[in-house]
């Protein structure tokens, strides 16, 4: 098959689509996590760590206790606890936000690396372990095209609209909503009319950890079932491009995982419609580290970050 | 107490402080932590081997960390040099393959070039982005390492393709090769160090000594007024991007001129990240990062024999984090120093204020 034809049937196959969905998954929830964190004046670019001890603590668990969502419920605890390593400093101590998210990577990396020989007792990667089911309606899988997408699909699938909806609704419908937008722009501001800037940023951080939890986890317990050292390779990071595309807005970050996760779907297909050789292989994988240099790059259009992002806040 | 002695002070307790804890991390898996910190002193420094194996891994950390911090000082946070220095390795490579019968006095400086121009050119990608549009430079060049690092696989898996086994380049020819600065039967210490150790005399001498070196400073400072100065932001952090790329390439190039010979996959194994760590131990001074890069490498080789009593290596990476960690909180660091000296003498020194010194 050459190009132009397996193109073309990427295009018109069901699969791709899935695919597309699938690969948005983890970028979403992570993406999301970021404009929760971001939206109240706190960067967070340990998203990568945090995906990757969330999906390594969420296969440990499912592997010791054999419940994948009691796995998945531990997974987003540890989550929540190395956000809170990031939240204290950067809140309480005005800490440089940067260095101290790379600190939480190579924590993140250490833990998983140091923890896989004690509970695994092998290197690289785990064993398998049970999977969040996936969900199977009939009455969807009947309907011809659409049926093949999501007649049977990831519960994660089902995890990520309750969370984009809810996140939506959360940040543009409700007072805690307001408050955590007027901090993430205007921290004294908020802080004169009563607000609690510290609890809200607080919040923010540690929905980040829960959020880039699940996304890790989804590649773990979700798609493979097992957790590999070199996981989430980058995908926290492109997480974090889905969210400056989708402009610090939970729908906006849908969109723009999204269309990361059809380069990765289309690179997906092309590797299975057409025999290459390895090192095309290579370049392919190239595809969506470029596309987030050209989304962070702003060539996709102007987006604007909230104006105290990254700005300790101290009380005079 | 003095802030020269307070900036001295906070690196030093993060690593006190990270290194108990990882005692406690040892002690949890079962492991007895003194028995595992002798063997990581021993493999780092107990044996004419280990010393050999410490001063080459210092090599390529010294230069990563001076890149970091270079960068740091601008303000710029380059954390790319993985990056930067897989693409100094390939361009040594590709240079260094076509020299043939070239004597190495030509051969030798004209791929060390090629290496600093592959890593200048590649960091001053992400230079140029935030300059432009503003693109943050740690989304950038972790990008550009992950790009970097397909690049090299595509290229040893394809055109420079050589042998059965793992995917490798051939070797360079002998003339761009740097010979060994002292060898004792397996033990060899490669002459890069020296290089590696000029740059930092060098990257002191253009900071502290130079209007460049001002300039980098004053922008790292405070770009505003810097810029009210007549400093121009745009031009100086495409310079210190192309500069700490530089640094990093350097590294690239050495590691494939006096180690491997050659590239493969993934062959600069996480030592651009190190650089981070070495970087903030160091305060950001050259000469600190010379200190601070022996002390990252003599953890690296340590813990190699570390691994052989049974604690795992990645505890190394736990101590790296948690010594950023608490680099980061310095003011936690200095509120304990403050308390411990009160308890000295009933005196109040104006220390927490000085969080932005120097």
């Amino acid at each position: 098959m050459n190009w132009f034809e397996a193109i073309f049937t990427a295009f018109a196959s069901p699969l791709f689509y899935k695919l597309t969905i699938l690969s948005a998954l983890p970028l979403i929830f992570a993406g999301i996590g970021g404009v929760y964190s971001e939206i109240t004046g706190v960067t967070n670019i340990a998203l990568e760590g945090i995906m990757k001890l969330g999906a390594f603590i969420g296969v440990a668990f499912t592997f010791i206790t054999g419940n994948p969502w009691l796995g998945l419920l531990l997974g987003m605890l540890g989550g929540l606890i190395l956000s809170f390593l990031h939240a204290y400093v950067s809140i309480e101590w005005s800490a440089n936000q940067i260095v101290s998210a790379t600190a939480l990577i190579l924590i993140a990396q250490g833990f998983t690396g140091f923890l896989m020989r004690p509970i695994f007792g092998q290197e690289g990667q785990t064993d398998f372990v049970s999977k969040i089911p996936t969900v199977k309606i009939e009455a969807v899988q009947n309907i011809p095209f659409i049926g093949e997408i999501f007649g049977e699909i990831s519960s994660f699938f089902y995890i990520a609209i309750v969370v984009i909806i809810g996140s939506w609704f959360l940040l543009y419908k409700t007072p805690l909503g307001l408050r955590m937008r007027s901090v993430g722009e205007n921290p004294r501001a908020a802080d004169t009319l009563g607000v609690n800037v510290k609890a809200i940023r607080y919040f923010g951080v540690l929905m980040s950890g829960i959020l880039a939890a699940l996304g890790g986890m989804y590649l773990a317990l979700g798609d493979i079932g097992q957790f590999q050292e070199q996981m989430p390779a980058g995908k926290g990071f492109i997480a974090l491009a889905a969210m400056i595309l989708g402009n610090w807005n939970p729908i906006g970050t849908m969109w723009a995982a999204l269309l990361f996760g059809a380069a990765e779907a289309m690179n997906i297909q092309l590797q299975t419609l057409m025999v290459l050789p390895s090192e095309i292989k290579a370049l392919l994988n190239l595809l969506p580290f470029v596309l987030t240099l050209i989304v962070v790059g702003g060539f996709v259009g102007r987006t604007r970050a909230p104006a105290a992002d990254g700005v300790p806040y101290e009380k005079e | 107490m003095k802030s020269r002695w307070i900036s001295f002070l906070v690196p030093f307790l993060a690593v006190m402080v990270s290194l108990l804890i990882a005692a406690v991390i040892i002690l949890a898996i079962g492991e007895n932590p003194l028995k595992a910190y002798g063997a990581m002193i021993r493999g780092a420094v107990g044996s004419r081997l280990s010393w050999a194996d410490n001063i080459t891994k210092m090599t390529s950390l010294l230069l990563t960390g001076l890149a970091v911090g270079f960068g740091f000082r601008a303000g710029v946070f380059n954390i790319g040099a993985e990056g930067q220095m897989a693409m100094g390795g390939i361009m040594a490579v590709t240079v260094g393959l076509s020299l043939g019968n070239v004597p190495s006095a030509i051969a030798i400086p004209l791929t060390i070039v090629a290496g600093m121009a592959g890593g200048a050119f590649w960091a001053s990608i992400a230079g140029w982005l935030k300059a432009k549009t503003g693109a943050h430079e740690v989304i950038s060049t972790i990008m550009l390492n992950w790009i970097a690092y397909h690049i090299t696989n595509y290229l040893v898996a394809g055109p420079f393709a050589v042998g059965a086994g793992v995917p490798k380049s051939p070797e360079i020819s002998q003339s761009a090769q740097l010979p060994s600065l002292l060898t004792v039967q397996a033990s060899s210490i490669p002459s890069s160090i020296l290089l590696a150790i000029v740059a930092a005399i060098v990257i002191y001498i253009i900071l502290e000594k130079t209007t460049t070196g001002y300039e980098v400073k004053a922008v790292g400072f405070n770009p505003y007024a810097a810029e009210y100065g007549g400093i121009s932001i745009s031009k100086n952090i495409v310079l210190t991007m192309a500069i700490s790329g530089a640094l990093a390439g350097l590294a690239g190039a050495l590691e494939v001129m006096s180690v491997h010979h050659r590239i493969f996959g993934a062959f600069t194994s996480d030592r651009g990240f190190d650089g981070i760590t070495i970087a903030l131990i160091g305060q950001n001074n050259p000469i600190g990062i010379i200190f601070a890069a022996f002390l990252i490498s003599s953890l690296r080789s340590g813990s190699n024999a570390m691994q052989t009593i049974g604690v795992p290596d990645d505890i190394i990476v736990v101590i790296q984090g948690i010594i950023i960690y608490f680099v980061a909180a310095d003011r936690i660091i200095r509120t304990w120093i403050i308390k411990a000296s009160q308890l000295g003498k009933k005196k109040s020194p104006k220390l927490l204020q000085g969080g932005e010194e120097e």
